[in-house]
């Protein structure tokens, strides 16, 4: 057991210096792998959500879109949100390690995820002044970063990846010159 | 997919066991089933508070999943845990206090206790703490202030930032301070920084607002009185080097009822300055907000609002006395250039030789908390911070200094009260990591007679000098008085603020 528990943890280990590059570059990098799941039909899917949800709210509901997580270790996650909801309850609801200690109050930036593909980040309404605050602050911020609490899951997202940072493993403290991994 | 998941699944619950990938390097499994390691942890303050979630029990979360085996006890010479998170994050700042409610469940942990009202260097050594056990801590802050150094620094009127702080939210050392709001019409704030920002907040802001949060009521009361119309913010460089951050800026800028002063001749910037600008988004957001209240609060008038004056490029050269001698009355400030370090790229501010008075009755300084050192404790003095590689303490700050076994050290008094927020949680993980390290390397297994005492031998020693100690429990029970006593004027909390006080709503 132990033994496999240490390859396991080795190739963890590996998997999580990719997602470390991954992190740190720009998002030009994302753009061609990433977009794969974008599928056109999805297109309807929104037409159909905006009328059902004029016609009736509750309906909304319905709608999912599918949104990925590529984890600090490099593993990812594949979870369908509903519409409405914000980007960090569904990573809750799905055991993601989203933190959000301050539980959405724009208190705290633990729920930082990077959007990986430029053309979806365009998608997203511009931050407010107090996300943007609290992202000043965020570890490992990139061109494409967003407040997981912030971010509400609607039709054009579907097909979403979304990067959780990496910057826990680095050790950026004070005098402390952080060595490439 | 539906097949990859329950791996996953499971690779992240070991990866939760394993806080950092390193312990899956050669050295790989977790420590055979052994005597508990004994951790001892002094101060039970908060690094990180920004961040949402009290580092200090990120840390013990960390230390308890990383080692089976661990057995985590805090002494904090309060009777109330969490440090600053209650006697320093301002009581508008609610949401920063999210974390109190997340001490309860550490503290619910068999493995976790706390022990308040014990005082490290007086009710026990540093030394009599690394005999008992195998992992001592070190996260007591910084309790003291940085001097200006100045004349007429010991004039009636000035306090430390942190005294007021303390005062205001009703730290035990503080709540005779009595600071005299109620003589002038001006007080002084020297330096920019957030905790700058937060005093000169609480001056300025509406009472009626202040009276919903946990604020001690004396100092309430003080407010409500308060005579103070005018405050001035100086600091020693210009609006691009401002130390605070854009969250903490627009919330004062965004006060009710308050005219902000900040000069447009200020505002120009240099080729150095945009460089700054350029790199750092905090300093580019920052300076934006001042430039767009300075237009904001142009031209219009102030008719009898509170003022916020933004003073740049002046440092404190003197105190000078009010007539009666013993009270401040003014302030003498030299004008200030910035001037390239010629070392980090910094700019620093270089007097001119060009003098003013601002008149005031009341200064805080905030320039700056000092960690103070123990005995027995290597101590930087110039730095005010224990030397330390990757939170192990080493025994002088010179090259060839060695590892003090089992002494470890996180929080301000690791690498000093300032630094980028966000750097916080990396820094408490370091020391989690040094220690797991040291712990897989069999550092702690000393030979079976010198087996340390853990709890057991921290009880005799409080026994021996008859110490009486808070346990989590009597905390709780000040923690529910106070809350029930809050109902009641419609805050959260009333909080008890004398030592004896304290201590008796603790049985
Ligand atoms: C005025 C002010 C406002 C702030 N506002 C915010 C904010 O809004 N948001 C935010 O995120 N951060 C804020 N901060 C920063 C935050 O409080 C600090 O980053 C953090 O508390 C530092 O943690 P620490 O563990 O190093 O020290 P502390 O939190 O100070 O903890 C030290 C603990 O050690 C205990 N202690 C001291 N000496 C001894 C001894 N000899 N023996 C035993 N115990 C001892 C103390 O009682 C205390 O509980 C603020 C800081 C200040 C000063
Ligand atoms: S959860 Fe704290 S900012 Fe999003």
């Amino acid at each position: 057991m132990l033994s496999r528990i240490s390859q396991l943890g080795a190739r963890l280990l590996r998997e999580n210096r990719a997602v470390g590059n991954l992190a740190s570059s720009t998002t030009s990098y994302y753009r061609g792998q990433l977009s794969r799941r974008f599928v056109p039909t999805k297109n309807i899917l929104f037409s159909t959500a905006t009328t059902s949800s004029d016609r009736d709210d509750g309906s909304q509901s319905k709608e999912k879109i599918s949104v990925t997580f590529v984890n600090k270790d490099g593993t990812e996650q594949t979870i369908s949100v509903p519409v409405g909801m914000s980007i960090l309850e569904a990573a809750h609801e799905n055991d993601i390690e989203l933190e959000g200690a301050c539980e959405g109050s724009l208190a705290c930036s633990t729920c930082h995820v990077i959007v990986m593909d430029v053309n979806y980040y365009n998608k997203l309404e511009d931050p407010t002044d107090e996300e943007n605050d609290m992202l000043d602050l965020a570890f490992g911020l990139t061109e494409t970063s967003r407040l997981g609490c912030q971010v509400i899951a609607k039709p054009e997202l579907d097909g979403m990846r979304l990067a959780l940072p990496a910057a826990t493993r680095n050790f950026a403290v004070d005098g402390f010159v952080p060595k490439p991994h | 997919m539906g097949r990859v998941r329950p791996l996953h699944h499971a690779a992240r619950r070991l990866l939760l066991l394993f806080p950092r990938p390193r312990a899956f390097s050669s050295a790989a499994a977790a420590a055979p089933s052994r005597e508990p390691l004994h951790v001892c942890v002094v101060g039970s303050g908060a690094r990180r508070v920004l961040h949402g979630r009290q580092v200090l029990l990120w840390w013990i979360e960390q230390m308890l999943k990383g080692h089976e085996g661990a057995q985590v006890d805090i002494i904090d010479r309060l009777p109330t845990p969490f440090g600053l998170v209650r006697s320093g994050v301002a009581p508008d700042h609610p949401e920063t206090k999210i974390v109190v409610n997340q001490f309860s469940r550490v503290a619910a942990n068999d493995r976790c206790q706390f022990y308040g009202n014990v005082t490290l260097g007086r009710d026990v050594s540093l030394s009599e703490l690394r005999k008992t056990y195998d992992v001592v801590v070190l996260a007591y802050g910084a309790e003291s202030d940085r001097s200006l150094s100045i004349p007429g620094e010991d004039l009636r009127g000035i306090h430390s930032a942190r005294e007021f702080v303390w005062w205001y939210n009703g730290h035990p050392d503080m709540c005779n301070l009595a600071p005299d709001l109620q003589s002038t019409d001006s007080a002084v704030v020297l330096g920019q920084g957030n905790v700058a920002l937060d005093v000169a907040r609480i001056l300025l802001r509406c009472t009626s607002e202040l009276a919903a949060t946990d604020i001690a009521d004396y100092a309430l009361d003080a407010l409500r009185g308060s005579t103070i119309k005018k405050v001035y913010l100086v600091g020693r460089r210009g609006p691009v080097q401002a130390a605070c951050t854009a969250k903490e800026l627009r919330e004062i800028l965004g006060l009710k009822n308050v005219h902000v002063f900040i000069k447009e001749a200020d505002l120009v910037t240099l080729p150095a300055d945009e460089e700054e600008i350029r790199n750092s988004r905090i300093k580019r957001r920052v300076y934006e907000l001042l430039s767009k209240a300075a237009i904001a609060h142009k031209g219009k008038n102030n008719n009898g609002q509170k003022e916020l004056h933004f003073v740049f490029f002046r440092r404190p050269t003197r105190f000078l006395p009010s007539e009666d001698g013993v009270t401040v009355g003014a302030v003498q400030l030299e004008k200030t250039c910035l001037k390239d370090d010629g070392v980090a790229g910094k700019q620093v501010a270089v007097g001119t030789g060009e003098f003013e008075d601002l008149k005031c009755g009341l200064v805080l300084k905030s320039i700056g908390y000092k960690s103070l050192p123990v005995e027995g404790l290597p101590f930087d003095k110039y730095r005010g911070i224990v030397p330390n590689l990757k939170g192990r303490v080493l025994s002088s700050e010179s090259e060839n200094a060695t590892v003090e076994p089992g002494l470890y050290v996180v929080g301000w008094l690791k690498r000093g009260p300032t630094g980028i927020v966000a750097t916080n949680l990396h820094c408490a993980e370091e020391t989690v990591a040094s220690i797991l390290e040291d712990d897989k390397k069999g550092l702690f297994m000393g030979p079976s007679d010198s087996k340390k005492q853990g709890r057991r031998g921290l009880l005799e020693i409080l026994e021996q000098k008859n110490i009486r100690f808070v346990p989590f429990d009597g905390w709780e029970k000040i923690d529910s008085k106070e809350k029930m006593a809050g109902e009641l004027k419609n805050k959260p909390r009333e909080k008890i603020t004398t030592w004896n006080e304290i201590l008796m709503a603790s049985n």
